[in-house]
């Protein structure tokens, strides 16, 4: 157990950030929902945020290092969750992501298991540290991240699977993949890739509907191209300043899709335009430049490898979820950190600054 | 990837090193602000550089215009009695853009709005051209459960609309429906035409009588409501309206008092009357029988009643008044002494009747015997015999000519649709549509209106009224000029050309002789069963063979053999205030039409009289001078020419 001294080394200003932006996400969510059957997420999303607080210190309490000892054994069961959601998962909208635990608490194991992999990720390019990867270092490390995202992929749920890559790509550069390793892969990649498009089957309709939609959002202006068209229009339509709290027509009108979760920025931007849009960004830089310098601080490898695991995956999720809203990137259901609503989203994010923390905290201590 | 060698003393005693590279460190920094960087080209490519655009999209996703339909204007008589008015009543439309799935909403809508499915269908059929945001009427004057049931459905049923219109009501029991005429849906041929290039489908236009001529200042301008919708183009608030400006009330010329005792008068018959004020030519009553019920074509017509209306032989939609032509009969004798007597051919004749006489080696019936005849007594007793004679005297390019001058063969400019001109022969139009030669012979029959001769009743009350009014014609006309801007009432007076105003050349001791004449009829001659005690009543009764000239003219027939009765009166029997024209279709005897036309004369004489009394009561209030307040008789003229 950690003495309560030690919270001197918390990093209060992280945790600021943190804070400012939640509550941004908080009135956000309440302005998007104003006028529909959601509202009142708001509330739940406050409840949500208390109780990310206070899974974040308790998580800080334990010694990374025990997290670090008992990855084996969460992977497993991590594994073990994945296969029961697609087995017994309960279906919605056509999807196995949840595991109703009773008592309308429903558990989606995708995003405990990004936390996982993170922890997972860092203990095995930590045991490698020092060597040379070879191919069979890199083939396991893929099949590390690789089986929780096919398994993820299949329920179909594309997009926290793809939040498992970044884990991946991170383990392998800061554990030192060379540039001709790299080279080769995303040629592979390229050739799988291309040919999985040419015949088709590998992405449901719906996902190559997404695709062409972001190619061309006009192309199907009711169908697959609804979505990222009227975020455009909101984001767009926000200007410099912004229509104001509450008063973004897109909206409030019901155009823009869940403006409470996926397309929050969106809502966002329309309300408060391209000033208060920047000033989102900015408090993303400085948390994301925050937690890198928790990271060059850590007192250890496995620390380091742990803080960047967090960072990659919150850009990957903030570039994804932001490139979208603003039709840089093809529509996938990612959520954006601290900003959409939802308990899974906010868990994970203060589970992993609350480990950030942790790492923080025994800097000084060996 | 080598560790950088200034690490390498970073590495533990397990051999693993125990600090990341700060350069791999810094290129994270790098790509995050990187990352973020070009996020923010996103936004600022949007937000700053796309923001007009997308405000104008914006805008346009969540703003509809909602019509607030413009109140028809509402339709009065002369003396401001409401004729026609409108009352509240809601429509349901059906948005194609909202629709998402139709065949799980048909049985839906179906059932609560009463519809039945292939109805709906076959609406959706009717309007496939029309642009997809044009919505679809489905079913008007929905009931308040139907509007409840809209209500309740608007999450399931977010195609369905209601709009609240303004519809017509009309006199019961089709009264003077032909000159109301009635409204309904703009239909598609209407839609091409020029006159209708600022209609849309689905508009209510005006389809026949005053409606139909008026439509223009009837129907106002439509206004609209700018409306802020949701996605599902459920109303969450509006920004604004354009007022609907209420379309314009007219006044008509109608007598209300008039028009009732017309209708009265009509009851039960196939015909038609018009009663007008040759001195201005506004039209006092209009009736054409039978009539039908203008309010079953306000809410769509239905097919029974349609097909109830369509399949009846006396064509109840036919405005019999305008769109008779028909043989005038004895009534174009009038017209034939005016003709006689300007020609100076007719003031001496005398003709010895022995029930009839022979031309051109036919014999030709009267239908008694009346002895030696002049023209004073040849009016009253509506004698043929003189009549063939004087036709044959005359020859028909000359009576074609004075009939024409009376605005026989055309249209009288009446403000009413699809009047149509009647016929007058004359060696010309002989030849033009039969490309045959005229026969001296056939003239014979035209002196007494038989043969190709046919007239309209409007154009029989006109032109006897203007006869009777010295020569003055005018254009029959429903709506006071001066209710009317004046460039609508050019517009009018260009849709429907007529003879317009004119004078025709009248003697003095012509007109008063012809009108004399015309009250000895009342009095002592054809129409003396209809003579009117203490109203200086004037007319010509007039019967038409329906089946042939040789069925003979005694011969009446039985039914639709019947002849057609005319009868053309007027009051007072120079400068009449007021004319009627008769027409009773297969009425038998021309003396049956003429008390038809006796009851509204005195309707409206009773009615001027009373008017009058009022007006000297208010003068000198004392009861006895009432009594003496019958119109002054028209002096008598010296009827020994």
């Amino acid at each position: 157990m950690q003495r309560l001294s030690s919270y001197r080394d918390f990093d209060w200003v992280l945790l600021a950030f943190v804070m400012v932006l939640s509550v941004i996400s908080v009135l956000e969510i309440k302005s998007a929902t104003l006028h529909t059957k959601f509202h009142g997420f708001d509330q739940k999303q406050i409840e949500f945020l208390a109780a990310g607080l206070v899974l974040m210190f308790l998580i800080s309490m334990i010694d990374y290092h025990r997290l670090l000892d008992i990855v084996p054994w969460a992977y497993g069961i991590s594994i073990l969750s994945l296969l029961v959601v697609k087995v017994a998962g309960q279906k919605v909208l056509g999807a196995r992501r949840w595991i109703n635990l009773g008592g309308g608490v429903h558990f989606q194991p995708s995003e405990w298991v990004k936390l996982v992999l993170i922890i997972a990720v860092a203990r095995y390019f930590w045991n490698l540290s020092g060597k040379e990867l070879t191919w069979v270092d890199i083939g396991k490390a893929f099949a590390l991240v690789g089986i929780p995202m096919v398994l993820v992929l299949t329920q179909p749920d594309l997009g926290t699977a793809l939040t498992y890559f970044p884990v991946m790509v991170c383990g392998l550069f800061l554990g030192g993949i060379r540039l001709r390793q790299v080279g080769i892969i995303l040629l592979a990649l390229a050739l799988v890739g291309g040919l999985a498009w040419k015949s088709g089957k590998r992405l449901k309709p719906y996902q190559q509907a997404r695709i062409n939609a972001f190619i061309d959002p006009d192309s199907d202006p009711k169908g697959s191209g609804y979505q990222i068209r009227q975020s455009l229009i909101a984001v767009g339509s926000g200007g410099i300043w912004g229509k104001g709290a509450n008063k973004g027509t897109q909206t409030q009108g019901d155009f823009l899709p869940i403006p409470y979760t996926d397309f929050i920025f969106a809502a966002f931007c329309e309300e408060h335009g391209f000033v208060g849009a920047l000033g989102v960004l900015l408090l993303y830089f400085l948390i994301l430049m925050r937690l890198i310098q928790n990271a060059q601080t850590a007192s250890d490898l496995p620390g380091a490898y742990i803080v960047m695991g967090i960072v990659a995956v919150i850009i990957f999720q903030i570039a994804v979820n932001v490139g979208m809203v603003v039709g840089l990137m093809p529509v996938t259901g990612i959520p954006l950190p601290l900003m959409s609503y939802g308990g899974s989203s906010i868990f994970f994010t203060f589970l992993a600054f609350g480990i950030v923390m942790n790492i923080r905290m025994r800097r000084f201590v060996n | 990837m080598e560790l950088a060698p200034q690490y390498e003393e970073q590495v533990g005693a397990n051999g693993k090193a125990e600090k990341l590279p700060a350069n791999k460190l810094n290129a994270a920094q790098y790509l995050v602000a990187l990352v973020l960087v070009v996020l923010s080209a996103g936004l600022w490519r949007l937000q700053v550089l796309g923001a007009d655009n997308f405000r104008a999209l914006a805008e346009a996703n969540r703003v509809r215009k909602v019509p607030v339909l413009a109140p028809r204007g509402r339709l009065f008589d002369r003396e401001g009695r409401l004729l026609v008015d409108n009352y509240p009543s809601v429509s349901c439309f059906l948005l194609r853009e909202q629709v998402k799935d139709l065949n799980a909403d048909l049985p839906l809508i179906s059932q609560g709005l009463h519809i039945p499915e292939e109805q709906i269908l076959a609406a959706l059929r009717h309007y496939q051209s029309a642009p997809k945001y044009q919505p679809i009427p489905l079913k008007q004057d929905i009931t308040p459960d139907e509007q409840a049931f809209i209500a309740a459905h608007t999450s399931e049923l977010p195609e369905l609309e209601t709009l609240d219109e303004q519809r017509r009501l009309y006199p019961r029991d089709g009264f003077a429906a032909h000159l109301i005429g009635y409204v309904g849906e703009i239909s598609e041929d209407d839609l091409n035409k020029p006159k209708y290039a600022f209609y849309q489908p689905g508009d209510v236009v005006g389809k026949s009588g005053v409606e139909e001529t008026y439509d223009a200042l009837l129907r106002g301008v439509d206004g609209s409501r700018d409306v802020i919708v949701n996605s599902h183009g459920k109303e969450i608030g509006h920004l604004g309206q354009t007022l609907a400006q209420p379309g314009q009330d007219l006044k008509l010329t109608i007598d209300l008092d008039v028009q009732m005792a017309a209708e009265k008068a009509m009851e039960g018959k196939t015909g038609a009357m018009v009663a007008l004020d040759p001195h201005t030519g506004e039209i006092l009553a209009l009736v054409s029988r039978p009539t039908f019920d203008p309010n079953q074509f306000s809410v769509r017509v239905s097919k029974s009643y349609w097909n109830e209306i369509i399949n009846n032989p006396d064509h109840p939609l036919l405005d019999k008044a305008i769109q008779a032509q028909l043989a005038p009969g004895s009534t174009f004798k009038i017209i034939m002494s005016y003709a006689g007597l300007q020609e100076n051919a007719a003031q001496d004749m005398h003709v010895m009747c022995s029930g009839g006489a022979s031309f051109y080696g036919h014999f030709f019936a009267c239908d008694k015997r009346h002895g030696m005849v002049d023209i004073e007594h040849a009016i009253p007793w509506s004698c043929d015999t003189f009549y063939y004679t004087l036709a044959n005297k005359l020859g028909i390019d000359t009576i074609s000519k004075y009939a024409t001058d009376l605005g026989l063969s055309q249209r009288t400019g009446v403000d009413l649709p699809d009047e149509v001109t009647g016929t007058m022969p004359s060696t010309a139009w002989k030849m033009k549509n039969f490309h045959e030669k005229w026969y001296a012979g056939e003239v014979i029959s035209v002196g007494i209106g038989q043969g190709a001769v046919a007239v309209t009743p409007i154009q029989l009350a006109r032109a006897i009224g203007g006869i009777a009014s010295g020569g003055a014609l005018r254009r029959p006309h429903l709506v006071f000029p001066d209710e009317v801007p004046a460039e609508e009432l050019q517009a009018v007076h260009e849709t429907f050309p007529g003879s317009g105003d004119k004078t025709v050349q009248l003697s003095t001791a012509n007109w008063q002789l012809i009108t004399d004449a015309m009250a000895q009829t009342t009095i002592s001659g054809t129409a003396a069963p209809a003579h009117l005690e203490g109203i200086d009543f004037a007319g010509k009764t007039g019967t038409a063979q329906v089946v042939s000239h040789s069925a003979g003219m005694t011969s009446l027939g039985t039914g639709k053999e019947r002849a057609n009765a005319w009868f053309v009166g007027m009051a007072p029997r120079r400068n009449p205030d007021i004319v009627v024209a008769v027409l009773w279709e297969h009425g038998g005897w021309g003396a049956g039409s003429a008390p038809v036309a006796a009851q509204v004369i005195n309707a409206f004489v009773e009615k001027q009289r009373k008017r009058a009394n009022n007006l000297r009561i208010a003068e000198t209030p004392t009861v006895t001078q009432t009594a003496t307040a019958e119109p002054t008789p028209a002096p008598q003229k010296d009827t020994t020419n």
